[in-house]
């Protein structure tokens, strides 16, 4: 029986964020606190192995206590346990120490059932870096697999997966040994209307709530902000272009003026990555 | 941690079938920027198997020194071989600053490289710079959607990492004959040792894009007339590599479906560029757009309260400017790519 | 099949909110089934919240809910095309507890409140529509769903599913409603600085003002406007009967444009950014358009069984009022095991011998009276503007000859009966 662990963030919706254009800070009232999008196909992918192959779909998510919410979306989906640690010292974590403390939650939770993968989004919409994954793969030294778009099979007794890596111009099929770590695009599945007995149990729903004490071998120098190698040092909006000119001339020279206002941005014309 | 023992700039070099990527070359002319500050070298690294003669072309690009990795292990990427690649480069070499492409494979590498090491990464930077005494990395990004720019910085640990996006650097105009030093470098990695295998690999031709991730929106209303007008929204769309987006009116019209609504009751959606064609601008679509990038408006009216909510507008018919559009950014883009390698 | 609950209650606007945290307080098992992502998301109401009724439920609630300002200032606007007669009342007794209303935005409000029955106990389950009631052998043992697996029982089903209740249509409770028994509204939240709006509306940190609005804000079609302070929003909106609007072959947003551009208007809300877009029905058919409101094993609360008070703007308090008495009754009905229509009537009796019946009654011919006679939005009220704009005017001529002026502008002496009539009418129906 499998036991698959899939790692979820609970995000402010980055569609309805609001600046506020003197502090240049978010306005997070505005920003409702939702399930990562990529995630729930984290989850979603999970679930469907798990009725291919049975076991046991976990999740797992660091956060401050209303993350909750999140874990009980993911058990709509079709989770069956949800654990959340959270703690002050984990507070301003970035990727690195961010995956330190997931990895110590992971060790903890295979103590209660020995995991045999692990998968994450692609990345979150607030962090937006996509090396969390990769990083927790890194440290439970087991191999990562990114830009997943597609699960073949799964071989838990011969002990390897074979998996589609997306790539810029198509895919690759790959084969790897297991436990291992995959980090799903939102092409893979579609996540579908939850049926009604999975809402009934989130709605009641408890996930098993950890602090930084209830973890093992944890050294508290690489939690937070502390274990951080990164720092923001400075914030401050994109330049906004010279709002409301109307243009003028002939439609052609009017074309002309578009074209190179829009060519500036010319880095967005290109193949783009499908996600 | 003693940050005199790390100097110089590197470059993760991409390749593929024998071609170097396009953001490889950027990233090579950034960094030269930046070792120039530093008065410190430019290295490039390269990994793979009979990818020797590929340093030539980086020197032109502007790299002093190729760390070259070529071994049959190395045919295809894989994180963890090319990882070991790196994390032995760095470990003996010990770059201060290494930057990749923020493609697939770059952010793979670096996200397993950094882990390792361990050090500080930035993703997805748009602006580099460097503290001329200091070297420390000054990597900036968009963040939250886009709504703000952030300056990351990895003050306690080398090297200091980034994955960069492409076409936001530029590469030098390559000096033929330019010449470096070549480092060649081998670790001993059997293929047992590796727990991962690529079986295959399948080149696919179709792009899709999902409106409320694309970059580029181009959105049609009711002043398209008819499909057979609207089908000038797919046409530019195409041409700019962007999705389509409409109005309320269009969708009730048939004309798209309804994925394709922006506004508050279809999707609410902030791309880079949105193009408002044939739009008048009713609040309830402008709520589902206005944080867009940028915001260029087309529409007879001059009155249209779409300008209001647009940076850039025009006024006129679209059945007469889009086609010149088209037209016009066809020229153009042929012209800006015709000296590039091949795509990533 | 899923487990069976005491009660299910479809729908947590206040009346359905409301309902389920009297029944799991009271210690039933109870589902509360919400559409909206969260309740209170697509909700709307121009905002005043009554605190009587509110604390019915739950005691010195305003020490903790997200409440916008209390309200102490009252206006009413009789509006003509450039003019406007405004009245009202300030009072400072009504800037501190207990207070007397509150200017609240819903999508806040209905999520703070709907979390307090789920402290009680209730069961929430956002995102799920109620498809239809399951009738057994006449009686109703549950709902179904729009999921997959979506059949729930109860031995009592709580339909407080708003206006237009398609649920108690569907059970034949009352017939689609006649576009003279709904009204449209149409509203807008609007962003300004709390400062700005403080300033405008001469209002202390922490007060709030409202100003109903009538006669031009609706072009003359029977119907009202209103403009909210919120504390960084304003709550702006007009509704009109359905009716009117079909008559007068005019789209609701149209309207609503109207009044942010009216000159007594647009002051108050230069600058600001709309954020939200709103429209909702308003059942206004009043006490002899309610259908069936109780069945077996069913009952019916709030909008949904057309509780609004169309002259005071009152809803969400009737609404509240109609679910605690309806969980009252289940909580019987469970003692004594029978959740027939006989059971379950005592819900009914007690809402019509209780304050709510008593206004409904009451004001049960206002709606239909102002429909009926259109002069009073289209005539009176510019009358009175014309009327107050003379006798304001310093001109020269004195006070007398201008009261005499405006009496005879008035018009005949027939017509002057005639006015005197309505008024006499309007005064009866709203009295
Ligand atoms: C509750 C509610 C929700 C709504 N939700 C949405 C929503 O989610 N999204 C949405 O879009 N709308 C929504 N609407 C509808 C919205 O109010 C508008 O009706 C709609 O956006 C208008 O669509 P349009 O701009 O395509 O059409 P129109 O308003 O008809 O505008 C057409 C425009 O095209 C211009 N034009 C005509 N011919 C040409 C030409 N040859 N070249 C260039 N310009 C030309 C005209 O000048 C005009 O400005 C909603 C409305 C309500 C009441
Ligand atoms: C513009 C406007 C201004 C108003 N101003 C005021 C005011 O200032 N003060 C005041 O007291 N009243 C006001 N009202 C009236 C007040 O909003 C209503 O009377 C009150 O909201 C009724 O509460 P309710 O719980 O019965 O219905 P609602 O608040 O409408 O709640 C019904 C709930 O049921 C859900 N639902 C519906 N169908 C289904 C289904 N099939 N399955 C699952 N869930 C479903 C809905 O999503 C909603 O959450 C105003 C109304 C409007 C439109
Ligand atoms: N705080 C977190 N808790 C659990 N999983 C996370 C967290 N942050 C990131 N992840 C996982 O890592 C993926 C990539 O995130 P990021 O590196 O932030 O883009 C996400 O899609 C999640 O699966």
């Amino acid at each position: 029986m499998l036991h698959i662990v899939a790692c979820i963030k609970q995000v402010p919706d980055t569609k309805i964020i609001k600046m506020n254009p003197k502090t240049n800070t978010m306005d997070r009232r505005t920003a409702p606190a939702i399930l990562n999008p990529y995630d729930a196909h984290a989850v979603e992918e999970a679930v469907r192995i798990r009725e291919r192959y049975g076991g046991t779909v976990s999740v797992l998510t660091m956060g401050p206590p209303p993350a909750v919410k999140a874990i009980k979306k993911c058990i709509e989906i079709g989770a069956d346990e949800g654990y959340l640690i959270t703690d002050r010292r984990f507070a301003g974590a970035d990727t690195l120490a961010t995956s330190y403390a997931l990895t110590k939650a992971i060790d903890k939770i295979s103590k209660i059932k020995p995991v045999d993968l692990i998968i994450c989004g692609k990345m979150s919409i607030d962090g937006d870096t996509g090396q969390v994954g990769p990083g927790i793969a890194r440290r439970l030294d087991i191999p990562p697999l990114t830009s997943v778009n597609k699960v073949v099979e799964i071989q838990q007794e011969k002990g390897y997966c074979v998996v589609h890596r997306k790539l810029e111009d198509g895919h690759e099929v790959i084969q790897s040994s297991m436990p291992c770590l995959l980090s799903v695009e939102k092409t893979i599945n579609e996540v579908p209307y939850s049926p009604f007995p999975n809402m009934l149990k989130a709605a009641r729903y408890e996930p098993h709530i950890w602090s930084v004490d209830d973890l093992e071998d944890v050294d508290i120098k690489q939690l937070g902000l502390k274990g951080s190698p990164t720092i923001v040092s400075k914030v401050w909006a994109p330049p906004k272009p010279e709002g409301g000119t109307m243009l003028e001339g002939s439609p052609q020279e009017q074309v002309e003026q578009l074209l190179s206002i829009i060519l500036e941005r010319k880095e967005l014309f290109s193949v783009k990555e499908e996600s | 941690m003693d940050f005199q023992d790390y100097k110089g700039v590197w470059v993760f070099i991409e390749e593929k079938d024998g071609v170097i990527a396009p953001v490889s070359l950027e990233l090579l002319g950034a960094g030269r920027k930046l070792a120039d500050k530093r008065g410190v070298e430019l290295g490039g690294i390269l990994i793979g198997e009979n990818i020797k003669s590929l340093a030539a072309t980086i020197f032109e690009y502007g790299a002093d020194i190729a760390y070259v990795y070529d071994q049959p292990i190395f045919k295809h990427y894989r994180t963890e071989s090319f990882m070991k690649a790196l994390l032995d480069c760095s470990n003996k070499h010990k770059p201060e600053i290494i930057l990749f492409g923020a493609t697939s494979t770059g952010k793979d590498l670096a996200s397993a490289v950094a882990t390792d090491l361990p050090t500080g990464l930035t993703a997805d930077t748009t602006e580099l710079d460097v503290e001329e005494e200091t070297g420390l990395l000054l990597a900036s990004r968009p963040a939250f959607g886009g709504n703000i720019m952030a300056t990351i910085l990895c003050k306690k640990y080398r090297p200091q990492m980034a994955t960069v996006r492409s076409k936001v650097m530029k590469a030098l105009d390559p000096q033929p004959g330019r010449k470096g030093e070549v480092i060649e470098e081998k670790i001993s990695l059997k293929e047992a040792d590796i727990r991962t295998k690529v079986l295959e690999i399948v080149k696919e031709t179709t792009k899709k894009v999902r409106i409320d991730e694309a970059d580029i929106i181009v959105a049609g209303g009711k002043g398209l007339g008819s499909a057979e007008g609207f089908q000038l929204i797919h046409q530019l769309a195409e041409t700019l590599g962007g999705a389509v987006g409409a109005s309320r009116d269009v969708v009730e019209a048939g004309w798209v479906e309804h994925a394709r609504q922006v506004g508050q009751t279809g999707v609410t959606v902030t791309p880079k560029i949105y193009f408002a064609i044939g739009i008048s601008g009713a609040i309830q679509h402008i709520v589902g757009m206005k944080n867009s990038g940028l915001i260029i408006a087309i529409n007879k009216d001059s009155e249209a309260p779409i300008f209001e909510a647009s940076h850039y507008g025009i006024v006129g018919d679209a059945f007469e400017i889009v086609p010149i559009l088209i037209e016009q950014f066809k020229k153009a883009i042929s012209r800006e790519e015709v000296s590039h390698v091949r795509e990533v | 099949m899923s487990e069976k609950f005491d009660a299910i209650v479809v729908g947590a606007g206040p009346a359905g909110i409301s309902c389920a945290y009297d029944l799991a307080k009271g210690g039933a098992n109870v589902l509360l089934l919400e559409r909206g992502e969260y309740p209170g998301s697509k909700n709307v109401m121009g905002g005043v919240l009554y605190r009587k009724m509110m604390e019915d439920v739950i005691p010195e609630f305003y020490k903790e809910a997200p409440l916008e300002r209390p309200i102490v200032e009252q206006r009413f606007m009789m509006m003509d095309k450039e003019s406007a007669v405004t009245f009202g009342y300030k009072g400072m007794e009504w800037g501190k507890e207990p207070y007397n209303n509150f200017t609240v935005l819903r999508a806040k409000f209905d999520q703070w409140f709907a979390e307090k029955a789920v402290e009680q106990g209730a069961v929430l389950i956002n995102e799920t529509v109620v498809l239809e009631c399951i009738v057994e052998n006449g009686k109703v043992v549950g709902v179904r769903t729009d999921r997959p697996n979506g059949d729930v029982y109860a031995d009592v089903v709580v339909l407080a599913d708003g206006v237009n209740s398609l649920l108690a249509q569907s059970l034949g409770f009352h017939k689609e409603y006649k576009p003279d028994e709904v009204a449209l509204a149409t509203m807008e939240i609007l962003k300004l600085d709390k400062k700005v709006i403080e300033d405008r509306f001469n209002l202390e940190d922490n007060q709030g003002c409202t100003i109903e609005l009538f006669g031009d804000a609706t072009k003359g079609i029977l119907g009202t406007g209103f403009l909210y302070t919120n504390k960084d929003t304003l709550s702006i909106g007009v509704g009109t009967l359905l009716s009117g609007l079909i008559k007068h072959k005019i789209r609701p947003y149209d309207l609503l444009e109207y009044v942010k551009n009216h000159p007594m208007i647009r002051p108050y809300i230069q600058g600001s950014e709309p954020q939200e877009y709103l429209a909702h029905l308003i059942p206004e058919g009043g006490y002899n358009s309610m259908g069936k409101i109780v069945g077996d094993g069913v009952i019916v609360i709030g909008d949904a069984s057309q509780l609004v008070n169309a002259i005071h703007r009152e809803g969400s308090n009737l609404a509240m009022t109609s679910g605690r008495l309806a969980a009252e009754t289940i909580l019987q009905a469970k003692e004594a095991g029978d959740f027939s229509e006989r059971m379950l009537d005592e819900y009914r009796l007690k809402l019509l011998n209780g304050f709510v019946g008593q206004d409904m009654k009451k004001y049960k011919d206002s709606t239909h009276h102002f429909d009926k006679f259109p002069q009073y939005f289209d005539q009176y009220i510019p009358m009175m503007n014309k009327a107050a704009s003379q006798m304001f005017t310093v001109d020269g001529s004195s006070k007398w000859e201008k009261q005499k002026k405006i009496w005879s502008d008035i018009g005949s002496t027939k017509e002057k009966m005639k006015i005197a009539r309505d008024f006499y009418r309007a005064w009866k129906v709203i009295k």
